[in-house]
């Protein structure tokens, strides 16, 4: 078989989770206005902290403009044509699995998490998002034995409200900007993760978001929270059907880490991007942040971007305690017509704080992906330090790539490298492969792994090689 | 080892190849069979590397007249790694880097990919460890090659190690080493040979491309031919190597014109 046949063969492979399942879903109608922000805290049984927060975000939204710095095209979302909740229709009350309605289990199963009991992964914890809610979390009891709190973030309004008090908001403020004043309006449910201080966290955890609905938009919220020596290592990881409407994921993700303590947040992104013209995929507009406010703490982020028709994303750090670390690790690949601008901020305040930033772009058919990242250096930061490298590679020559670095010093004594670099895939390196038995695709799929290698030996091993099928998936057809 | 009963491996008939719409190759004849060792001689640019190319199918190039049987079959259809796959093998004169792509792996997916056409077991991991270190020896390559990047870093010689590693790997039936002695020193050179040497039997067949006599000291060619403007202008056993280490291509290229004058 010629090569052009076979990338023929492979571009008709479809989106592996676009399936939807069939299940009745209690929705709200369209539209928002502050009844709508009352309702869904109502449905929450929420404490009027809480609802207090989503009115004075709400009534701050209403003053702002959506952001159109980025340069990323789509037209104006109708704020009016979303459902901003669905719930599946079950039990009020899941005590234990044996309560989810099996349809949810199979429709996780199918998507490869498995929640039973008996499937389940042996080491790692799963919170499963389905639309607006979280239907099960597992291996609860087992973490609660180690003082581990690992719920939705609506069980923990209510089974630990002095805790989302402390720290709801602290990191990304409702004010923050457009998309964090939407969702602490009327964010639905997300993950909940409590370290207390001096545990080790004794398994992986991980959240698992699906979007069933066409028409809903999903408000993640996420807050994580590691006490003084604290450590724990999370993962996201997100699918939806295939739409040919655009649907909207407007997330918020805290991270609070005190002295000593060490977050490390892992996400592999495989929403639907959209078809090969552009039509339908998720709208991925997101505000992830971690305060490293304690001395020697540490937050990494490691992120695979691969779905999303429009990513829109700078996981930061603000490193304020002395001697803490910030990283960020990023691979952001894009195809057919995907765009995505998406990078880091490292604000420096605490005197030798360090950060590391590696973003690997790839970009391929007709899409768009750029780097964008902040480094500041406060005028404490003494003897901070920065070291950033940005890597480029275009697939093809229709897609582009950009890098876009910030960078502001207050501190003389505060050191920032900045590397960056732009690479096509040669043709001497494909043929060269390819003289060695290994096809066409397999040879592209191969040079951009090595590519992206610095990233993904910072994932959770489990997730390393899936991270690497993805990739490979993905890439099927990107080169003709 | 020669024997003109031995089975023709690859036949080349009036071959012309161009490149940037600029011909290269301009009828280019060569029949090689299995047992055959052969040298490949000429100046630089006398169109060499550029009939290695064509014969591994680099897609820069393009096939205007000839033909080339592999085995009795059309090669000129087949994707560069079809190629491989069926058992011809190109040794490069700048082996690539692939940053990033660990040399082990890319070396198990390469054999695993020949060793599925032949019918062979894909070698897992574990095997493929033993089955690689064994043939390690053979280039005395240090196994901590294995661990890096594919030709990242590597001097010359251990990029040309790695190419005949790559060779001992793939058994290939026709193997084409293009100045697989370019920037070699003596030791490096003597290591490359010796591999070359032991991998070569009845079965298969060598191209050696080179523009000196001292690799041909340490492998023995059958015969010898030299190349000048896309063309395989003489034909000989290895004495015509030493008439040319003696006499310099300015000879060839007397005998060439005198052959245009006719």
């Amino acid at each position: 078989m010629t090569s052009q046949s076979h990338v023929g063969q492979l571009v008709s492979q479809p989106y592996k989770y676009g399936f939807v399942t069939e299940i009745e879903t209690e929705k709200i109608p369209k539209g928002l206005d502050e009844d709508v922000v009352r309702l869904i805290s109502e449905k929450k049984n929420e404490p009027q902290f809480l609802l207090d927060f989503r009115i004075r975000a709400y009534r701050h939204w209403l003053k702002l403009q959506a952001p159109d710095w980025a340069g990323l095209g789509y037209p104006p979302i109708d704020y009016q044509d979303i459902v901003y909740y669905a719930a599946p229709k079950q039990k009020e009350k899941k005590n234990s699995l044996d309560e989810v309605d099996p349809t949810l289990l199979e429709t996780f199963d199918k998507l490869g998490i498995p929640l039973s009991e008996q499937k389940r992964l042996s080491n790692v914890a799963v919170d499963a998002v389905f639309d607006s809610v979280s239907i099960a979390t597992t291996y609860k009891e087992k973490l609660a034995e180690h003082g581990v709190v690992f719920c939705s973030i609506t069980d923990a309004v209510n089974e630990y409200p002095e805790l989302v008090r402390r720290y709801l908001g602290t990191v990304v403020p409702s004010n923050d900007n457009y998309f964090a004043a939407l969702n602490s309006a009327v964010f639905s449910d997300g993950s909940f993760v409590f370290i207390p201080r001096g545990v080790e966290c004794p398994m992986e955890l991980s959240s698992y978001f699906r979007i069933n609905s066409g028409d809903i938009g999903q408000f993640e919220r996420t807050l994580i929270v590691a006490e003084e020596g604290a450590s724990v290592s999370y993962l996201e990881g997100c699918t939806a059907p295939m739409f040919d409407t655009n649907t909207l994921h407007a997330a918020v993700v805290e991270l609070v880490a005190l002295d000593d303590a060490s977050i490390k947040y892992s996400t592999v992104q495989n929403w639907y991007a959209g078809d090969e013209n552009g039509v339908g995929g998720i709208y991925n507009f997101v505000t992830k942040r971690g305060h490293c406010c304690g001395e020697r703490s540490k937050i990494s982020w490691s992120q695979v971007e691969t779905g999303s028709a429009i990513t829109w994303k700078y996981p930061s750090c603000i490193l304020q305690g002395a001697d803490s670390v910030g990283e960020f690790y990023s691979v952001a690949l894009t195809n057919h017509r995907q765009q995505a601008d998406t990078g880091t901020k490292m604000i420096h305040l605490g005197p030798r704080t360090r950060s590391t930033i590696v973003s690997k772009g790839i970009s391929a058919g007709h899409s768009a992906n750029s780097y964008r990242g902040l480094v500041q250096m406060g005028p404490k930061a003494v003897n901070a330090k920065n070291y950033s490298q940005c890597d480029s590679m275009l697939i093809g020559d229709q897609a582009g790539a950009n890098t876009y670095p910030y960078i502001r010093s207050q501190q003389p004594d505060a050191s920032i490298e900045h590397e960056a670099s732009t690479c096509r895939i040669s043709e001497d390196q494909l043929f060269y492969l390819q003289s060695r038995g290994i096809d066409f695709e397999a040879a592209i799929s191969m040079i951009v792994s090595g590519f992206c290698r610095d990233v993904f030996s910072q994932l959770p091993m489990e997730f390393a090689a899936e991270a690497d099928k993805l990739l490979a998936l993905k890439l099927e057809g990107s080169v003709g | 080892m020669i024997s003109l009963d031995a089975p023709v491996l690859i036949e080349i008939r009036d071959l012309c190849a161009c490149v940037d719409d600029q011909p290269i190759l301009n009828g280019v004849n060569l029949t090689i069979r299995a047992g055959e060792i052969h040298a490949l001689m000429g100046r630089n640019g006398s169109g060499k590397s550029t009939l290695s190319k064509v014969l591994a199918g680099h897609p820069a190039y393009k096939v205007t007249e000839g033909s080339v049987l592999y085995r009795g079959e059309d090669l000129l259809p087949l994707e560069p790694d079809e190629r491989s796959r069926i058992g011809l093998f190109l040794g490069f004169q700048y082996p690539v880097e692939i940053p990033g792509v660990s040399n082990l792996e890319f070396l198990r997916v390469s054999t695993n990919a020949r060793r599925l056409e032949q019918g062979l077991e894909e070698l897992d991991t574990f095997a493929f460890e033993d089955f690689v270190r064994e043939r390690l020896g053979l280039v005395q390559m240090d196994p901590a090659f294995l661990d890096r990047s594919v030709n990242e870093g590597f001097s010359g010689g251990e990029k040309k190690r790695n190419e005949i590693l790559q060779m001992a790997l793939l058994e290939p039936l026709v193997a084409i080493l293009d100045e697989t002695d370019s920037g070699l020193d003596i030791d490096a050179l003597r290591i490359v040979s010796g591999g070359v040497n032991q991998l070569a039997n009845v079965d298969n067949a060598t191209l050696l491309i080179t523009h000196y006599q001292r690799l041909l000291d340490l492998i023995k060619p059958d015969y010898v031919h030299v190349m000048a403007a896309g063309r395989i202008v003489r034909s000989g056993d290895k004495a015509l190597a030493l008439e040319l280490e003696q006499r310099g291509y300015e000879w060839v290229d007397r005998e060439l014109d005198a052959l245009e004058m006719t």
